[in-house]
């Protein structure tokens, strides 16, 4: 499976300069796996120190958090869009 | 000062103004079958849902005697909730700040400027959260009273003692049973946490879903995610989920809810409808999906979001701060 990961513009940097990139695996937790293979910078930022997810970052398949699925074990296909975004606020 | 409390006065709030909004059906956009309601908060009197905040969060710094005499408060905003504290200062004779994105509309700010509000820009690129950060600094060497709506318990509380109780009431006097799902779209967070525990209660089944609007697509003045911002008052575990909503899907529902409902809506509420529709589709027939429309179109007309095609609008706005 060969998911698309849209990246923020803070995190392009470490995938030189890239909106978005190519990457394979069955899960989001495969996914990101392989990006810290590809882009050890950009996987870096994926992670926190209790190897879940960043605080401050949302991730989307498809357009739902994944936090409300199953979390880096949501599923992916060849299909799938995972879109990165900062937690920001507004109001 | 910055400040966080717990109590909302509901009868403080309709003396400084706060309405009970319609509940309308969005007959023709509801997807076949299912039965969408969507509050329409462009009747509180500033235009928009952020009377409601701005009112609890006064009477209750009036309560706790932070704003018992007349008083200098300064408040980060994109604006709606800016323009709410700054009508609700000049009537009770306070001075107003706002500390506001500099890529908001100049509606925003006319209607500022209306009300006597002090306006600070922040930088545009760094969104809401720069503003955030810079009024807690402000504040902290000023002494100013800063409401900080992102972390005052009255904000929730605002839709936990009102808009909730009104969805009850007003879909009880509609004939409609409980609703299986509530959709709004994400800010400070406090609409879908106070409206969400307000309906939670008596509906314990409801979903409660919030649609990201694609603030942080346009974002890029953070250096890092570490930059990011979750307001104190909003708790992910509290929902049951959370749809990205685009700039294109929001742009395009809010030109349908003009076109096929007569709704004359900004573009969060484009948001909202197409999370709801999203989510509305995916129950079963004869489910009832409410959600809530922030504001009318009147402070987006110069942005460009009306004009031409949907993608020349996306287009028009990508450098602006939205909500």
């Amino acid at each position: 499976m060969s998911a698309t990961i849209n990246l923020p513009t803070i995190l392009r940097g470490h995938a030189g300069g890239s909106r978005t990139i190519e990457v394979t695996g069955s899960t989001v937790g495969e996914v990101f796996d392989h990006v810290s293979r590809d882009f050890p910078k950009l996987g870096e930022q994926l992670s926190s120190p209790d190897g879940g997810l960043p605080v401050f970052m949302n991730v989307f398949v498809d357009d739902e958090d994944i936090r409300y699925l199953a979390g880096l074990d949501t599923t992916v296909d060849d299909h799938t869009e995972i879109t990165i975004l900062p937690a920001v606020a507004g109001g | 000062m910055t400040i966080a409390r717990a109590g909302v006065d509901a009868g403080r709030m309709r003396q400084l103004g706060v309405v009970e909004t319609p509940l309308v059906r969005l007959d023709r956009i509801s997807p076949p079958g299912r039965r969408i309601y969507a509050k329409a908060e462009w009747h509180q009197p500033t235009g928009s849902v952020k009377d409601r905040i701005a009112a609890a969060m006064v009477a209750a710094a009036e309560a706790d005697g932070s704003l018992a005499g007349p008083a200098d408060i300064v408040e980060p905003s994109s604006g709606n909730t800016g323009i709410a504290l700054a009508r609700i200062a000049r009537m009770l004779g306070h001075r107003f700040s706002v500390l506001i994105p500099d890529n908001v509309s100049h509606e925003r700010l006319e209607l500022l400027e209306a009300f006597g509000a002090a306006v600070e820009f922040t930088p545009g690129a760094e969104g809401s959260n720069g503003a955030v950060r810079r009024a807690e600094l402000r504040a902290a060497q000023t002494g100013e009273v800063m409401l900080h709506q992102y972390e005052n318990a009255a904000n929730p509380g605002a839709h936990e003692a009102t808009t909730g109780p009104e969805i009850e009431w007003q879909l009880e006097e509609l004939g409609e049973g409980a609703p299986s799902a509530f959709v709004a779209t994400l800010g400070t967070g406090g609409t879908i946490m106070g409206v969400g525990r307000a309906l939670r209660r008596s509906f314990p089944a409801i979903e409660i879903v919030a649609a990201e609007p694609p603030a942080g697509e346009t974002i890029s003045g953070l250096r890092s995610m570490a930059d990011g911002y979750i307001p104190p008052v909003f708790d992910p575990t509290a929902l049951d989920g959370r749809v990205l909503v685009r700039s294109g899907p929001s742009i395009a529902m809010m030109r349908r809810l003009v076109d096929e409902e007569g709704l004359f809506v900004g573009p969060s509420s484009g948001a909202a409808v197409h999370a709801a529709v999203r989510r509305a589709a995916a129950l079963p027939d004869g489910s009832v999906v409410v959600t809530l429309l922030p504001d009318a179109g009147w402070k987006y007309l110069s942005t460009g979001v009306y004009s031409g095609s949907v993608d020349e609008a996306v287009e028009a706005v990508a450098d602006s701060t939205l909500w």
